[in-house]
Order: C-alpha cells, then sequence, then structure tokens
C-alpha cells in the first residue's frame, strides 16, 4: 500500500532527497565553488525528471487516499514547470557569474520551489494544497532577496513576503470554510457536497477566500499589486523564473480546484473568474504603457496575460482548460526567450533595464533584434505568431461557453495591449541614434532567445503537438 | 448560555479581520505586520479547530498542525528577509519600504 502510494511520488521524492543532498554536499565542501555544477546538475535532473514523468506516467492514479493525484492533467503541468525550470536555470548561469551572485542557494531554492509546485498541480486534498503552496511560497520569498546587499532587492523579498503570507492567510480562511461546510478537506468529498449546482453559503463564502488567495499567486488584478515591484527588484533571473513556472503552477492549481473541487457548481465560480479575467487584460494593458522599466513591463504583461489564461478558465468547460493549458505553455516559451534577452542587456559592461537603451539595436545586431521583434508579436499575439493561436484558442473557448461580451473585451484588451510591444519593436529598428546596448550575449541565453523564436514561427505548423497533449490532459480534470 | 460553534466562528472572524487591518492601516513598524499575519493564521486554526471539534472530524486538527509549522517556518524568513532589509535601508519603519514605486 504504501510502497505503491510512494512509487507514485517517486519524481517529487527524487528531487526533494537531491535538494537535501545538494545542500549538504555544498555546505561540507567548497560552498558556492559548487554552485556552477549545482546549476547545471539541477537543469539536467528537472529535464530527466520530465521525460522519466511524460514516459512512465498513464493513467489516473491516486496516492495517500486521495490526497495525492497523479493524472494527464498534473503531468502536463509537471512537464512544462520542469522544463521551463531548467531552461531558466541554464539560461542565467551567465547573468548570475557575471554579477557575482552564483550562490549554491540559488539552484537548491529553485529545486524546493519546484517540489512545491509539482505538489501543488498534484494536490488532491486542501492540505497537500496548502503544504505545496507554502514549499512554493517560501522558496520563491527567499530567492526574491537573493542579491542581499541591494535594498531593492530586500526590499522585493520583504513585500512579496508581506503580501504573499496575506494571500496565504485568505486562502487558508478560506480552506478552513470550505472544510467546515463540507465536512470534509479532500476535493473528491467536496464536489459531492454541490447539491443541484448549489452551493450552501458557508461554502461559497470559503470558494470566494479560496479564489481570493489563488489570484493573489497567479497575479491577477485586483490581487496583482505585488508583481511589479517583485518583478523589478528581484535579480532579473529570478524575476525570469518568477514569470514562468510559478505561474504554471498556480494557474494548474487554479484549474485543479474549481472543477475538482467545485466542479459541481460552475456558475457559482464562473462570474467571479470572469471578473478577474477581464480587470487584469485592461489593468495589465493599460498600466504597461507608462512603463520606462523593461521588468516592470514585463510584469504588466504578465498580469495581462494571466487574465487571458483565466479567460479559457472561465468557460468551464474542457475546452476551456485546453485553451488555458495551451495558452500557459506559449506564455512560458515566450517568457523564456524574452527573458533570455532581458538577461542580456548590457550598457558598458553593466545591466540595464530601462527600455531607452533599446534604441536603434537593429543596426547594430539584426538578428536578435528580429529574434526579439518575433517574440513581441507573438506576446501581442499578432496573428502569424504562436501567441495569436493560444489568444485565438481562449477566446474560442468563451465564445463556445456563451460569454461573448467575455471574448469582445478580450480582443479589445489585447488591441490596447499591443502598444506597448509594438513600442519596444518601433525603438529598436526606428529608435533615435544613440550608443545603446554592447550587443554581446552569452552562447546559451543566444540559443534560449534565437530558439524561443523559432518555436514562435515554425509551430504555426502544429504547434508542436502541444494542443493534442493539452487536450488529453483537460479531458482527464474535466469529467 | 452555551458556547456553540457561531461563537467560536464570530471569534475567528474578528481576528482575522483584526488581522487584516493591522497589514493594511499600520504605517508605523514592518514587525507589527509579521504579527498581523501571525493573527491572521491563528484566527484560521481556531476556526479548524472549532470545525474539528463540531463535526468530529479529527482531519481539522491534523490541518491545523500543518498551519501551525507552516507559521513557524514562514515567521523565520520573514525575519531573516525583515533583517537583510534591515542591514541596507537603516530602518524597518512601513514608509520607508518605497524605494521602488508600486
Amino acid at each position: 500500500m504504501i510502497a505503491t502510494d510512494l512509487s507514485i511520488l517517486t519524481p517529487e521524492i527524487v528531487l526533494a532527497v537531491y535538494a537535501m543532498i545538494g545542500l549538504l554536499a555544498a555546505v561540507y565542501t567548497s560552498k558556492d565553488g559548487l554552485a556552477s555544477t549545482l546549476t547545471y546538475v539541477t537543469a539536467v535532473l528537472f529535464v530527466v525528471m520530465a521525460f522519466y514523468i511524460g514516459v512512465t506516467g498513464g493513467g489516473t492514479r491516486i496516492a495517500f487516499g486521495g490526497m495525492f493525484v497523479d493524472d494527464g492533467f498534473a503531468r502536463f503541468a509537471k512537464i512544462t514547470i520542469l522544463l521551463a525550470a531548467a531552461a531558466i536555470l541554464v539560461i542565467s548561469h551567465d547573468y548570475m557569474e557575471k554579477s557575482d551572485l552564483l550562490r549554491f542557494e540559488y539552484p537548491m531554492l529553485i529545486t524546493l520551489a519546484t517540489i512545491g509546485m509539482m505538489i501543488m498541480v498534484s494536490a488532491g486534498d486542501l492540505m497537500a494544497l496548502y503544504m505545496g503552496l507554502e514549499l512554493q511560497s517560501l522558496s520563491l520569498y527567499v530567492i526574491a532577496s537573493l542579491r542581499r546587499d541591494s535594498v531593492r532587492s530586500t526590499e522585493a523579498g520583504l513585500k512579496y513576503f508581506i503580501l504573499g503570507a496575506l494571500s496565504s492567510g485568505l486562502l487558508l480562511y478560506g480552506a478552513s470554510l470550505v472544510y467546515g461546510y463540507s465536512g470534509t478537506t479532500l476535493f473528491s468529498g467536496i464536489i459531492d457536497t454541490a447539491v443541484n449546482g448549489e452551493l450552501s453559503i458557508g461554502l461559497l463564502l470559503g470558494l470566494v477566500f479560496l479564489i481570493a488567495g489563488l489570484a493573489f499567486k497567479v497575479s491577477a488584478a485586483p490581487f496583482h499589486m505585488w508583481t511589479p515591484d517583485v518583478y523589478e527588484g528581484s535579480p532579473t533571473p529570478v524575476t525570469a523564473f518568477f514569470a514562468t513556472a510559478p505561474k504554471v503552477a498556480a494557474m494548474a492549481l487554479f484549474a485543479r480546484v474549481v472543477h475538482d473541487a467545485f466542479g459541481g457548481a460552475v456558475g457559482d465560480w464562473q462570474q467571479i473568474v470572469a471578473f478577474l479575467a477581464v480587470f487584469s487584460m485592461f489593468l495589465g494593458a493599460i498600466a504597461a504603457i507608462g512603463q520606462t522599466d523593461i521588468k516592470r513591463l514585463m510584469a504588466y504583461s504578465s498580469i495581462s496575460h494571466m487574465g487571458f489564461a483565466l479567460m479559457g478558465l472561465s468557460a468551464g468547460t474542457e475546452q476551456g482548460v485546453t485553451a488555458m493549458l495551451i495558452y500557459m505553455a506559449i506564455y512560458v516559451t515566450m517568457n523564456i526567450g524574452t527573458f533570455a534577452f532581458i538577461m542580456s542587456m548590457e550598457k558598458d559592461g553593466r545591466h540595464v533595464t530601462e527600455i531607452t537603451a533599446l534604441s536603434n539595436f537593429s543596426s547594430k545586431e539584426p538578428l536578435k533584434a528580429l529574434a526579439v521583434l518575433v517574440l513581441m508579436f507573438s506576446l501581442a499575439g499578432v496573428p502569424p505568431m504562436v501567441g495569436f493561436f493560444g489568444k485565438f484558442a481562449v477566446l474560442m473557448a468563451a465564445v463556445d461557453a456563451g460569454l461573448i461580451w467575455l471574448a469582445v473585451a478580450g480582443v479589445i484588451a489585447s488591441v490596447i495591449g499591443a502598444f506597448y510591444y509594438l513600442r519596444i519593436v518601433y525603438l529598436m529598428y526606428f529608435g533615435a541614434e544613440e550608443d545603446g546596448l554592447d550587443g554581446r550575449m552569452g552562447l546559451v541565453p543566444w540559443v534560449g532567445l534565437v530558439a524561443c523564436a523559432g518555436i514562435m514561427v515554425l509551430g504555426v505548423f502544429n504547434l508542436f503537438g502541444v494542443d493534442g497533449l493539452a487536450e488529453a490532459a483537460a479531458a482527464t480534470l474535466v469529467r | 448560555m452555551t458556547i456553540g460553534l457561531e461563537h467560536y466562528l464570530t471569534v475567528a472572524a474578528a481576528l482575522f479581520v483584526i488581522g487584516i487591518f493591522g497589514i493594511f492601516l499600520n504605517r508605523k513598524n514592518v514587525i507589527i505586520i509579521l504579527m498581523s499575519i501571525e493573527l491572521m493564521l491563528l484566527a484560521v486554526n481556531i476556526n479548524l479547530v472549532a470545525f474539528s471539534f463540531f463535526l468530529g472530524d479529527l482531519t481539522g486538527q491534523v490541518f491545523t498542525l500543518f498551519v501551525l509549522t507552516v507559521a513557524a517556518a514562514e515567521a523565520a524568513i520573514g525575519l531573516a528577509i525583515l533583517v537583510c532589509f534591515f542591514r541596507n535601508r537603516g530602518t524597518i519603519a512601513v514608509e520607508d519600504v518605497n524605494v521602488m514605486k508600486g
């Protein structure tokens, strides 16, 4: 019995044991001398685990009496998370080394955060949900303030910690109400308490608190306040990590809670999620216009993208979850490419993040400028790029679920949002002549940038089969 | 008068709201924010234990133990980040946490 349960958790256990061994090995030997090795070993281990999950998994298996669920949906999310985390680790190595931040804690904390995310997406119980979420959040608070001697980085960590703890409190209060009014913490038990698609008032209150807590974690407006500051203050590789893997995990957790635990009362949460979606899309699109720092801009961009992903979720159908998963997979790829570029933005050997520094970049580095152009078009959702198909999928899901007003709002928001992406492209190609970026870039970030841009162009033929996988994954969640 | 479930829920809700207000209205000290966070988590614990008792189900109390341990870890990390911040900034007044405007 326990052996079967543990065998279902193999990837998580392997990573947890690896994190402990890695920490001990680093402390007892040369400390930060091992950091470089650990970064690459961790990335390789992530990729191996992603393959392991993809190859060995099949069907739906539950462990520990339903507390931990291993189904197609969880596997899709886990593979995305692991590959994104591995890519960020490898790409960030150059930056970390150059800015003297290559500490052994960095790969180890990312490993711990990743374990937390894997537990989150597999949670089948409010307790597992909370423990996974906290393991992820606590690790992220620490890596946000990785640059211990900088006011900005520690301030980012402090703000993230306070607002993150507040959101955990809200989520937990919701969990306690849900437990009290349904008598169980298991999702499979909670779903039975919705009678004829109606929730009791206590459960409804609990659901609202739960959604508020989760909205904080995905940085959906109006719970987005921490995002711009944390993105700006954290070291760039950490920002890149924040923008990718944790967003996928939080979004998957969101989908799991609303479908697995409250799938019997779609009407009750649909409006809340639709409201979050509209608010995030517009706020992200409008507030980003005035930004001068590219990391802040990416923060608002991610708020807007979360709005689109939530739009897919708010459809409340299998098609909606499929669209959400496709959108997240595309979003992560675009962000890895964009951040690979942002990490290499240097002026006179110093890292800069001002957008104006991009001025006239294309005359110096045509290929990189072209890659960034492709990524920006894709982020904006301009048709030939893959980003458009992500937006198209969520819009279709919203229309098919009868939420036409939401789809219309989404189109308007995406048009407004296109402005600031195009402004970056404009600056790169037609900006004033001045001494801009150095244009040097390490090999690995360069490969990351060009590969992601290539995927954005080549993916138009069949999205590399992601849509089929997402469909199969969503089918296991929505029944 | 017998003390019923609703009394416990009222106390917990009051504590929770005090915690939230403590975070948003406090203009003095970050330590007070940490205390407010702790207060919120303890309000949740009261909720869980009360529900657990009145439902005759132990799950809630198990949940409480998890929440307690996580709260301890959270406080430790919060204080550690605060110490780092204090070393750089020389103050922990809430109004001085403003290098980045957001």
